[in-house]
């Protein structure tokens, strides 16, 4: 498979024309906006969590087709998870995304974000797939400050 | 019959721009990108070197390496001078009226700090207003935001037309009383847009209103004449005009100069320094402070002795005919829609696809060995202006060709198709 086919894999492309969880929510009790200020992607997420645990998420904003398909996986992912579980996930992504971790040993940890892997051959193109990533982390630390990439 | 049409083939062949020759100049140009030739079309962005600019930064740093208007020994006259005789080219590539108008600053971004820092502090006040344009690079709007915040005055916004040509008539209501400064680019970065310059100074002028003219876009793709245009300040890139990058040009009438205060202290600015007063030394150079990018500035030099020797009536012929053809190329393109479409542009062409962002298009084409940029090009207002988040935008210059244009238009075939 070239690069380019492994940045823009099937699933990637079918989360970025049809995302999940792509609304607004109303009784959201966490929220943070990200920006990426080298490109103006722009990231909201919307988080309810109880009892330490993420119990809904959406996401809404613009940007290319890897951070709309990544923001949309990570709310898949992390629906359900507690907050503990989403930090870790955030920094073994984070790692993978960068190329510090290597994606075949990362799978068991990070299970089918591993398809985002790609994105490391694309230096310029990290900061968009980890955009909405960096946002619910601050959203979950509740500081209430845009999220940005840099 | 045959023979006649012959000659006439061979005369346009030599009226023509040779293309092939000039892209011999560009040693970067010789280079594949993942195995396919390098399409470089981010010109906008920063310009490549010819060979000329690269051996002239090579030659300084072997041979004549020194800091100027100081040392008493050979090096420094050789440096001082190399760098003083770059002052008097840029001024006659923009025919100034005098090297004391030529200040050699970092880029456009300073020059315009420099006049806003300087003139701005100085002469403006709380309640004055200054206009700008909508389609301005953020370098021509942040530096006034930062005035505006320090004296109080406010700014004012000429707005665009939905072809990316500036509104005259709005431009003529904003004009008031309190308006005591205007600045404009004088070509769209992000949209490639001539803005009619000479009838928005004359504008300002009645009222004696001073004009900055940004023309980090122009001066790679238009003559320009400070006297003829009339604005008081002309700001311009080294880099964008196929010199280095770190140096560039704030032209400013003299007597404007005369009265302004320096914009940063230090040495080479001063004429005489003691604890109680210091004296500051003549223009230019009461605007430099410290050791300034010498060899850039020789640099720069070495860029106009290149550029005056091209012919610049068919250069401008090739580069409209690259304009044209990428128009005509990519309005043929459906799934493509051109953002700026004015009635007179320089070689800029911004589109968006639906539903494909910029930056998957720009990733996409890159892997065919085409570079552009991608994003909102430090023009965000104008991304508002026309609601999209981001735009592709291929720039061209001189050594670029049709056949390259050709060679983009399949690239966005792929996108499509990886797209699907």
């Amino acid at each position: 498979m070239s690069d380019l086919e492994d940045l823009y894999q099937e699933v990637i492309l079918d989360h970025n024309k049809s995302p999940r969880n792509y609304r607004t929510m109303a009784n959201a009790n966490r929220k943070a906006e990200g920006y990426n200020p080298l490109c103006g992607d722009h990231v909201t997420v919307y988080l309810h969590v109880k009892d330490g645990v993420i119990d809904d998420i959406s996401f809404q904003g613009s940007g290319c087709a890897i951070s709309k398909a990544s923001a949309s996986m990570m709310t898949s992912e992390l629906k359900g998870k507690s907050a503990a579980a989403a930090h870790e996930l955030f920094d073994n992504v984070h790692k993978v995304l960068t190329g510090e971790a290597d994606a075949e040993n990362a799978a068991d940890k990070i299970g089918k974000l591993v398809i985002l892997s790609g994105v490391c051959k694309f230096p310029a193109r990290v900061k968009c797939a980890s955009l909405a990533w960096h946002t619910v982390n601050s959203a979950l630390q509740g500081d209430g400050e845009v999220a940005t990439t840099e | 019959m045959k023979a006649v049409s012959h000659l006439a083939d061979s005369c346009e062949a030599m009226n023509k721009f040779d293309v092939a020759r000039i892209r011999e100049d560009f040693p970067v140009l010789r280079q594949k990108i993942h195995g396919k030739p390098l399409i470089y079309f981010d010109n906008g962005a920063t310009s490549q070197k010819p060979q000329i600019v690269i051996d002239t930064l090579s030659r300084y740093y072997s041979a004549e390496n020194s800091n100027i208007h100081r040392g008493v020994h050979q090096l420094s006259e050789r440096a001082t001078a190399a760098y003083e005789a770059a002052r008097g080219k840029v001024r006659s590539f923009i025919n100034a009226g005098s090297d004391k108008e030529i200040i050699f600053v970092r880029g456009t971004t300073e020059a315009i700090n420099l006049v806003a820092q300087s003139y701005g502090r100085s002469f403006l006040k709380a309640g004055d207003e200054i206009i700008v344009s909508a389609m301005e690079h953020h370098s021509n709007i942040v530096p006034w935001q930062m005035l505006c915040e320090q004296v109080g005055a406010r700014l004012r916004v000429i707005p665009i037309n939905h072809d990316g040509e500036i509104v005259m008539d709005e431009y003529r209501r904003l004009l008031n009383e309190k308006t005591k400064f205007v600045s404009v680019t004088h070509v769209s970065n992000a949209l490639g847009t001539i803005v009619p310059v000479k009838e928005i100074i004359a504008l300002a002028h009645e009222r004696d209103i001073p004009v900055l003219l940004d023309g980090a876009q122009a001066v790679p793709h238009l003559k320009v004449d400070v006297q003829e245009l009339g604005c008081d300040f002309y700001a311009f890139s080294g880099h964008k005009m196929f010199g280095p990058t770190g140096v560039g040009v704030l032209f400013g009438r003299q007597e404007l100069l005369e009265k302004m205060p320096p914009y940063q202290g230090g040495g080479d600015m001063i004429s005489l320094v003691t604890f109680e007063k210091t004296h500051y030394n003549v223009l230019p150079y009461k605007f430099e402070a410290g050791t300034p990018h010498i060899a850039g500035g020789i640099g720069l030099g070495a860029a106009i002795d290149y550029l005056q020797g091209l012919d610049w009536d068919r250069l401008a012929a090739h580069e409209h005919e690259l304009l044209s053809y990428a128009t005509e190329t990519l309005s043929e393109f459906k799934p493509a829609r051109i953002i700026g479409t004015a009635k007179e542009k320089a070689g800029v062409i911004s589109f968006v696809i639906d539903h494909i962002h910029a930056h998957d298009v720009g990733t996409i084409l890159d892997q065919e060995g085409v570079a552009v940029r991608a994003g909102h090009h430090c023009a965000m207002p104008v991304m508002q202006r026309f609601g999209v988040p981001a735009t592709t935008r291929a720039s061209f210059a001189f050594y670029n060709t049709t056949e390259e244009i050709d060679v983009m238009v399949r690239g966005l075939h792929r996108v499509l198709k990886v797209f699907g």
